[in-house]
């Protein structure tokens, strides 16, 4: 594959690109919220269930 | 089903029919506003607005398209087939601005009924195909090496 | 009538588990269909007679418009389900899926842009595609506004579910915009009732992505709906049994 004319895009680079690097960002982005979210609550229900039976 | 819950669907969906009948009516009051362009036969019968500015919007005329030699200025016809309305215009043109392509052009008219525009935006059709299949349906309207015509309606 | 897989889905517990057990599974089927369809798209797919290269956009363009209508036809269900049956699970399937329908509205609103600029000439235009599809992402924020407003949750619930029910007279305006009035949009490709005007080459990379996104979705909405069940019913016996170290194996609450 020729690697210049597929960055290129046939000149169109500079909205092929973007638009493909945003959608990328956006849905990782909201894969990594909700993983990060519920291991911080597992962590905080299992510290209040420790706690209530100390 | 509940009586309770056979109560709460039918509020429910009288709230989706009235909301959308309401909604119904005021695209029905607003369509004209809602309409982008205006199409050349319209402007010809007299039914834009000659005192304010509006869009247009059709085809460009197979070889109406003059430009001027020492600036950006361009003259066209845009056309539905029908009929069809002089354009002038200054300024950069769009990628996809050609003979028998969609444009919708903003501007106003002139007493002469020419269009003059301060805008011109490219209108593209729904259909997507590579170039070889595109060379191959042209030849193919054309009447020369049919056999090749079937790639872009597969 | 039996309903007793439905009753059982409506049980935060079990949803939780069942959900737990087919996010892995979606995560990498989404993961493959994504990557199949975006590399199919950018790379294998054949050029558009016209746009040239540009038209690659439609790739993720066209899925995310389609899923920025979905997903709020998939909230006005789960509304439908809070509002009549009182289902819990949905309210959280509901607010789950709002973040996602406002990402896949912005993104659709924000590729459909870079296409616009070098194709027609402008990046935004009012027309009515546009508008209605701009309507939509405040439908989203407002649905999201208002579920942070409200305090207790099954509250917040029903009043997401009215909007949700309400916004979405939205969708065919949406769909139908480009038959109904004069718009800089073009019409429908893929799902106008005779053949697509796309030739297959396009086409599958383009279901694919499509696929691609659905099953992300699918994802991300069972994700995020185990948070809210989570925060929910934090205060029930299973969440508690659940989180203690004790329960290392997690994956069976």
């Amino acid at each position: 594959m020729d690697w210049q004319s597929f960055l290129a895009m046939g000149g169109y680079a500079a909205f092929v690109w973007p638009s493909y690097a945003l959608v990328l960002i956006v849905l990782i982005a909201n894969a990594v919220i909700p993983h990060r979210r519920e291991r911080a609550l597992r962590e905080r229900i299992a510290r209040r269930t420790t706690g209530n039976r100390r | 089903m509940t009586p309770r819950r056979k109560k709460r669907l039918t509020l429910v969906g009288l709230l989706v029919l009235g909301v959308g009948g309401a909604a119904a009516l005021l695209l029905a009051a607003f369509s004209e506003n809602l309409v982008y362009f205006h199409s050349p036969s319209e402007v010809v019968e007299g039914g834009v607005p000659m005192d304010r500015k509006f869009r247009i919007g059709g085809l460009v005329a197979e070889d109406s398209v003059r430009r001027d030699d020492d600036s950006l200025g361009v003259r066209f016809r845009i056309t539905d087939t029908a009929e069809a309305v002089s354009v002038q215009y200054e300024g950069v043109l769009p990628d996809l601005f050609r003979e028998g392509q969609g444009v919708v052009a903003d501007g106003h008219l002139t007493a002469d009924n020419v269009f003059v525009a301060e805008r011109v935006l490219a209108k593209h059709d729904e259909n997507y195909m590579p170039p070889e299949a595109a060379e191959a349906l042209e030849r193919a309207k054309t009447g020369y090496a049919p056999e090749s015509g079937t790639i872009a309606e597969q | 009538m039996n309903l007793v897989w439905f009753h059982k889905l409506g049980s935060p517990k079990y949803f939780y588990a069942l959900a737990l057990r087919l996010t892995p599974w979606l995560g990498g089927l989404s993961f493959v269909l994504l990557a199949l369809g975006l590399y199919w798209g950018l790379v294998v797919a054949p050029p558009d007679y016209q746009q040239g290269e540009s038209y690659r956009i439609i790739f993720v363009h066209v899925p995310s418009a389609w899923m920025s209508m979905f997903t709020w036809m998939f909230m006005a269900f789960c509304g439908l389900l809070v509002l009549v049956w009182r289902m819990k699970v949905a309210a959280s399937l509901m607010r789950a899926a709002a973040p996602l329908g406002a990402s896949f509205t912005f993104l659709a609103l924000v590729t459909g842009s870079l296409w616009g600029k070098p194709m027609w000439g402008a990046y935004w235009v009012w027309d009515a595609r546009l508008t209605s599809e701009l309507i939509l992402l405040f439908l989203y924020l407002g649905f999201m506004a208002l579920q942070s407003a409200i305090e207790q949750r099954e509250a917040a619930g029903r009043a997401g579910a009215v909007l949700a029910l309400v916004g979405v007279i939205n969708i065919p305006i949406i769909h139908f915009s480009v038959e109904w009035w004069n718009t800089l949009h073009q019409g429908a490709t893929i799902t106008k009732f005779d053949s697509p005007s796309m030739p297959v080459e396009m086409l599958l990379p383009l279901l694919v992505s499509a696929a691609g996104f659905m099953a992300y979705f699918a994802t991300v909405v069972l994700k995020r709906a185990r948070c809210d069940i989570l925060e929910g019913q934090a205060a029930s016996g299973w969440v508690r049994e659940w989180a203690t170290p004790a329960a290392t194996d997690h994956r069976n609450p």
